[in-house]
């Protein structure tokens, strides 16, 4: 194997670890709040995508995404007010399976909305048959497009969280929700917040990685899969460590595809959940006496 | 107090049911000699679809179209006479749907036939339940396992997966290509079409350097491209549905991979074009007529009834129609062929009739059925095409 050909292994690494990565940021917003996985992150992704894509018809494209963004954010939020909210002693699993309800619901929504056929955005620069040469090996621009959105999403989520008093409430919320509602913080509207947020996001995600992946009504399940998994690897509620634990993923996918054939590649990316899940819960990068702190 | 309104709606049912029941059965019964006697009674069709699901672009067109049909060949007096009541059921492509389903048109609604249903996993799952059960099936999916072993009562209607590798092969023999790699999907049709590929490729001196399959439902493609780029092979073919189809030619592209594209006859849809952009021009794949009715010469014999169908489809459901559809078309077209050839409405009959079906003229080419093909195409049913700036076209080496 020559130098060319490794990296052109790695930029496909890099290819499907950038769509990992940013499929798996949202998880990690409502997760930080409520100590809930969402199911239905997946869906947000593809109703962004839709809808910018139905959008991109009457609207320039920018127009088109942030029309998308915003709606899905609403939507997002509805969604946590109908469905979640009014759940009376909430566990933590009920409101998972309640998620999962809410994906098929809004799966066979979009089929009805929409239809079942495969549509995608335009690239954002270039054509499908653009690429940039890097070391004699080849990648789409689009890609990276998505490694800079995932990177921009990831720095204004951490200032978010750090040092905006909104934020801040949000992690009081997850850290201890009786607390942070005896210090005045209105608990409830903050979970409303990071399902508007983390819709949002998804929103964003879909659209960006829509021209690479295309779009279709039932594909939020298996994005969702793999970005659950990545975002359990870097660590839930990490966003930076989903970026790097989906770079990962992505990398070792394609070390495996270069040695063995190609079915393998699924089966190193469950191995490696499960490693994970048994060795290191709190995740590669999060430090696991951070992890045990947290009460949720 | 609850309960008690509770039992009295129960007792309320159940009342009105025992005095409905009666007068309902009673009815046809009491019209049944007067309607045979001025028209002959309906005969039922059943038609299994993938109308939602991962197989919706076939499911869909198949099922808009016989809806179409049926109502054509309704007003212009039905089968020999007989009305065609049709039951579309949406199996959403699970097998373990199309097993319920097929049980309950033969065993409850007592079906003359069975279209569909439109992939070859769930027909496979069924192919029995059919044969046991003496009910014609008319599948709509593509897999040579289908009609071979021939089943007594199963039949299908596109065209050989084997004679779609033959067309791709003969291609390649004209160009020179003699070293290529194959990537197929891990659903039934990838599957398939790659053991075809296998089996055929030493008959025209094609080496196929590195096999590969993906999962169906990958998103991206560039690893494995990768692999096929350092195996230095002079051409691609993949074998698979939506939405992979549109993926390999973008990423082709995108990591400068630059030798033809061959795909199977599962790209006959614009919307894949689309999908794929400016990258899907110059692939090059095997296909029924429908897409190319416009510019088959005016001689053809199948011109006459591609474009009428496809002129009555797109005005009808506004969208392009696909060779998928026109695969329902043919089915619906053979049993009403072999109704009128029979004279009869029995399943035995009918079946015997199909079996003797010759020159039928359908959307997916002239039909020649025997006891040995219960298929009744030919290689000459595929025209080799490809992608122009966007748009379907014949290919021309």
């Amino acid at each position: 194997m020559n130098l060319s050909q490794i990296v052109q292994y790695g930029l496909a690494g890099i290819t499907v670890g950038s769509i990992y990565a940013i499929t798996a940021i949202g998880f990690n917003i409502i997760y930080a709040t409520t100590g809930v996985i969402n199911f239905a992150q997946g869906e947000f992704l593809i109703v962004g995508a839709m809808t910018a894509i139905s959008l991109s018809r009457i609207a320039p494209l920018p127009v088109a995404i942030l029309g998308a963004v915003l709606i899905t954010t609403v939507l997002g939020g509805l969604i946590e007010i109908v469905f979640i909210r009014p759940v009376k002693h909430a566990s933590v699993l009920r409101l998972i399976v309640i998620t999962i309800g809410l994906s098929i619901l809004i799966r066979e929504a979009m089929l009805h909305v929409w239809d079942e056929k495969v549509r995608s955005l335009p690239y954002f620069t270039g054509t499908p048959v653009s690429t940039v040469t890097i070391l004699g090996a080849h990648i789409s621009p689009q890609i990276l497009w998505v490694l800079g959105v995932s990177a921009v999403i990831v720095i204004a989520l951490t200032l978010f969280f750090r040092f905006t008093r909104t934020g801040r409430a949000m992690r009081a919320c997850s850290d201890d929700r009786m607390a942070a509602r005896l210090c005045g913080i209105n608990d409830r509207w903050m979970v409303t917040l990071s399902f508007m947020l983390s819709a949002g996001i998804g929103a964003f995600a879909g659209c960006v990685i829509s021209p690479v992946t295309q779009t279709q009504y039932d594909m939020g399940a298996p994005l969702a899969i793999k970005g659950f998994t990545v975002a359990i690897v870097g660590g839930l509620g990490n966003s930076m460590g989903a970026v790097a634990a989906g770079l990962f993923l992505g990398l070792l996918e394609a070390l495996v595809m270069s040695q063995f054939a190609t079915a393998y590649k699924d089966v190193v990316a469950i191995v490696v959940l499960l490693l994970i899940l048994i060795f290191r819960p709190s995740g590669l990068f999060t430090r696991s006496d951070v992890s045990a702190l947290r009460t949720v | 107090m609850r309960t008690r309104i509770a039992a009295i709606l129960v007792v309320g049912v159940v009342a009105l049911g025992l005095v409905m029941s009666p007068g309902c059965k009673k009815s046809p019964e009491g019209t049944a000699p007067e309607t045979t006697a001025a028209a002959a009674e309906p005969i039922k069709v059943g038609a299994i679809l993938a109308v939602t699901g991962p197989a919706s672009f076939l499911g869909a067109p198949e099922a808009k179209t016989l809806e179409m049909l049926v109502e054509q060949m309704n007003q212009a007096g039905g089968a020999s006479g007989h009305k065609i009541e049709l039951l579309i059921k949406d199996s959403g492509a699970k097998p373990e749907n199309a097993i319920s389903m097929a049980k309950q048109l033969i065993d409850e609604e007592k079906v003359l036939a069975i279209i569909g249903p439109s992939t070859s996993g769930e027909t496979m799952a069924i192919k029995n339940i059919c044969e046991e059960g003496k009910t014609i099936l008319l599948s709509c999916a593509a897999a040579e396992a289908i009609v071979n072993p021939v089943a007594n009562h199963v039949f299908k209607t596109p065209q050989k997966d084997s004679d779609a590798a033959r067309r791709i092969f003969e291609v390649m023999k004209d160009a020179g290509i003699t070293k290529i790699g194959v990537i197929t999907s891990n659903a039934g049709f990838g599957i398939a079409g790659g053991q075809q590929l296998q089996k055929l490729a030493p008959d025209y001196g094609v080496t196929i350097a590195i096999s590969e399959t993906y999962d169906k439902q990958e998103t991206d493609l560039t690893g494995v491209l990768t692999k096929l780029k350092g195996a230095e092979v002079e051409a691609v073919v993949n074998w698979s549905i939506v939405p992979a189809q549109s993926l390999v030619a973008k990423n082709m592209r995108q990591i400068a991979l630059d030798v033809p594209l061959f795909q199977s006859h599962g790209f006959g849809n614009i919307k894949y074009v689309e999908a794929g952009g400016e990258a899907a021009n110059g692939t090059i794949f095997p296909c029924g007529r429908l897409l190319v009715a416009d510019v088959l010469p005016d001689g053809h014999p199948q011109k006459q009834v591609l474009v009428k169908y496809k002129s009555d489809y797109e005005s009808r459901y506004n969208e392009d129609a696909s060779t998928f559809g026109g695969h329902a078309y043919d089915a619906l077209l053979i049993l009403a062929e072999a109704i009128k050839k029979a004279g009869s409405v029995e399943t035995a009959q009918v079946r015997d009739a199909i079996e003797s079906l010759q020159g039928v003229v359908g959307t997916g080419g002239i039909f020649n059925f025997s006891a040995q093909d219960h298929n009744g195409l030919d290689k000459e049913a595929f025209e080799v095409l490809t992608v122009v700036d966007g748009k379907f076209a014949v290919y021309e080496p």
